[in-house]
């Protein structure tokens, strides 16, 4: 089996008339919550080769189940082999691979050039994506991977919707663009700062995210003309400076530092733009991210998704969907470079506050209609009194306050204390299988 | 026998080239604005067909730098430019984007082509890869380890071409990130630079010590590392492994100690090509490097040294 096959995906692909939805999966969990909260495919990490070393990554067991819970509702599984590899990783990739469409992964999202040849020629049953860390902006670039034969690009994340649409005209081939979540600043892959500060490659997954640390900016001053800060010139043309100054600090005590640190991507209020340009696939990032992100997040899109394909002409945002989204979102939002270069506003300069507002409290196993009783999974600790909100992918979210608590055996409790301890409670509204519920932090 | 290895260095401007070429840089990296990415400085056509005349008359060669990563935009102005320094006769063009590779078959299939994309230049796989499609040398990532580039040098259908001395970028962000902060502090800058000239440095909450250089240009953001390369002491290593072309960074750096680098690594070239066996590093080939090295910036390894984890 070691011939050189050709690539299977040369020919025409057909764009896919409704947007795929894809989500991170950290582990086999948040795969199950991703897909039934409504992910059309979902990515994830296996144990080498990726970019999140420190998540907890899938076995090819658990690949292999993921795959299968998937399939039930037709969502497929990718694998990130996004590293940018070193020789010493070469020799192994070829079996990784192969292992990969042994457990049924549909495609592998591919950084490092050495991967995706040595996949096109070794697996040809595997789709391979071009991952962002590409940094793949044009549609010349585009089009020479669809040449080398990969059925999609995920752009790099500079790109604006109008380039997106530019590129789609040039090019056959499906387009993934992060449309929700953390972003590097920089160019994904162009970024070595956790290599100089702490001796972690960033490109092979020990990021240490640097970008979010604070620092001062300053100018040289020690020799010649230099140019002084706008209050100091005071609009007079660039002074030679004192000579024992050697730096010009350009901020001011009560200023924040200067960081780098970008705001979260979202793109719910811009759906029906990211449809048009032509977007093949909408990646949520964030496999680091927690149950109730994954599910919350993906809820929010899958239903605007649906609903502008219903019906464009009287699509309109809900605002309840944004209202989901901000009980998950854990820093300010924006559009990215879609609309524009991101500015000032764009920009976190100020202590972040951190953490989402809510927490995942239980999991909804089962719910008794006749006694309007739910069997809930704890998950964090809530108590009677306590209010809290069901939410799940076929309803709309309703609050109410906790009552009575009782474990399996009927024993009436204080609190639900113990993690994944199974607990019934009356419940306001019909509850389902996988419904959530979360409760304010 | 190996053959010598080149000694490359980066030009700002016509009187550096002249300079660095009077030194006994082998070849020089130049290069547009548009395209280049992060150039020492810029160079019109008309002056890159002066690069190449002046090096033509002595032998030695330029390379067009066109690392960029191209919007759509830049596709238009990309093949006439393409032709034009084919025609002018640079000896090659570095790319990191396969739309110049793209470009480079149709416009001037016969100009030779360096693949460089920075910090994800890591394996040898990778190199031949871009190698089976038209490169004729890699540059390597600077954040490889001598015992990586040791070893992957045999592995290589391609030249390999490796930063000995200078600056590195460590970070780049099509952000505007001065700017933006500037204007957050509500301080906005009017019509001074923030570019290379301006002299910008960040320093980190945690490492009082370290001066990070940052500016702005057309493909916008570049942090730079705190340190500068040297590698001369070690030399030998990579040119016993047989690395093509050894690369001083001139970006950021005055003409006077870029010419000392080049003079220095030549004495050390040279020295090996006349005799390997009996090669020895001398401590005072630096002296003039030392001199002119900015007390607050260390010359080191690099990461030659060093073990990264992930």
């Amino acid at each position: 089996m070691n011939t050189v096959a050709k690539p299977q995906y040369k020919g025409k692909r057909y764009r896919l008339d409704k947007p795929e939805l894809l989500a991170p999966a950290g582990n086999l969990e948040k795969l199950k919550f991703a897909v039934h909260y409504g992910a059309d495919a979902v990515y994830i990490g296996g144990q080498k080769y990726g970019l999140r070393s420190n998540a907890d990554n899938f076995s090819f067991e658990e690949m292999r189940e993921g795959v299968e819970f998937a399939k039930k509702y037709g969502a497929k599984v990718f694998v990130a082999t996004n590293i940018y590899a070193h020789n010493e990783d070469i020799a192994g990739i070829e079996e990784y691979l192969r292992n990969l469409h042994e457990v049924g992964i549909a495609a592998i999202i591919v950084a490092d050039p050495a991967i995706v040849d040595i996949a096109l020629r070794t697996v040809p049953g595997l789709e391979v994506h071009l991952s962002t860390q590409q940094s793949t902006l044009n549609w010349q670039a585009v089009s020479f991977w669809k040449e080398e034969g990969l059925p999609r690009v995920v752009l790099g994340r500079e790109t604006s919707l109008q380039e997106i649409a530019e590129i789609k005209r040039h090019v056959d081939i499906e387009i993934e663009a992060f449309i929700h979540g953390a972003m590097c600043s920089s160019y994904s892959g162009r970024c070595v700062l956790s290599n100089h500060f702490t001796d972690r490659d960033s490109n092979r997954g020990g990021c240490c995210q640097s970008c979010r640390w604070k620092y001062d900016l300053f100018e040289d001053a020690r020799e010649g003309e230099v140019w002084v800060s706008e209050e100091q010139s005071a609009g007079q043309p660039p002074q030679r400076l004192v000579p024992d100054v050697t730096q010009l600090p350009l901020h001011q005590p009560e200023d924040n530092p200067f960081s780098m640190g970008a705001k979260d991507l979202c793109m719910l209020g811009s759906i029906p733009d990211l449809i048009e340009a032509g977007i093949d696939s909408f990646k949520i990032e964030g496999r680091m991210k927690s149950i109730h992100y994954v599910a919350t997040v993906v809820n929010a899109y899958r239903k605007a998704i649906d609903a502008y394909m219903a019906d464009p002409e009287h699509y309109e945002l809900k605002p309840e969907w944004m209202d989901e989204l901000n009980k998950a979102a854990n820093r300010p939002l924006n559009t990215g470079f879609f609309y524009d270069t991101p500015d000032h506003e764009d920009h976190i300069y100020e202590p972040e506050e951190k953490a989402a507002p809510f927490d995942f409290a239980g999991l909804v196993l089962d719910y008794d209609a006749e006694t309007k009783t739910a069997l809930i999974q704890q998950r964090n600790h809530f108590k009677p009194g306590q209010e809290v909100e069901f939410f799940g992918p076929d309803r709309s979210p309703f609050k109410q306050i906790v009552g009575e608590l009782r474990d399996e055996e009927g024993v009436i409790l204080d609190a639900a204390r113990h993690p994944l301890q199974r607990i019934r409670m009356k419940v306001e509204q019909p509850v389902a299988y996988f419904d959530m519920m979360r409760k304010k932090k | 026998m190996k053959s010598k290895p080149e000694l490359l260095a980066t030009a700002a401007s016509l009187t550096e080239a002249a300079a660095l070429l009077d030194a006994g840089a082998d070849a020089l990296l130049i290069g547009d604005d548009r395209f280049g990415m992060r150039l020492a400085g810029h160079f019109s056509l008309e002056d890159t067909a002066a690069a190449v005349e002046m090096a033509r008359a002595r032998g030695r060669k330029v390379y067009a730098g066109l690392g960029g990563l191209m919007p759509n935009r830049l596709l238009d102005e990309l093949p006439a430019y393409i032709k034009a320094i084919a025609e002018i006769g640079v000896d090659a063009a570095e790319f990191g984007d396969p739309a110049v590779l793209a470009a480079a078959r149709r416009e001037a299939p016969g100009l030779k082509l360096h693949w460089n994309a920075e910090m994800t230049s890591t394996n040898f796989a990778t190199a031949n890869y871009w190698g089976s499609k038209g490169a004729s040398r890699v540059v390597l990532a600077r954040e490889l380890n001598m015992d990586e580039i040791t070893e992957m040098a045999p592995k290589l259908e391609v030249e390999a071409q490796v930063q000995v001395h200078g600056m590195t970028n460590i970070y780049h962000s099509k952000r505007k990130l001065v700017e933006s902060y500037m204007a957050h502090q509500g301080r906005p800058i009017t019509g001074g630079s923030l570019g290379k000239e301006r002299g910008l440095f960040l320093i980190e909450a945690e490492r009082p010590d370290e001066k990070f250089p940052i500016y702005e240009d057309r493909n916008g953001t570049h942090i730079m590392s705190s340190d500068d390369i040297c590698i001369m002491e070690d030399l030998h290593v990579l040119m016993e492994a047989g690395v093509h072309s050894f690369k001083i960074e001139g970006l950021l750096k005055p003409t006077a100690y870029n010419v000392a680098a080049v003079k220095a690594y030549r004495r050390a070239i040279d020295a090996y090509a006349v005799d390997p066996a009996g090669y020895a590093f001398r401590e005072e080939w630096l002296d003039e490097v030392r001199a002119l090295q900015d007390p607050e910036r260390e010359l080191t390894f690099g990461f030659f040294y060093k073990e990264q984890v992930y």
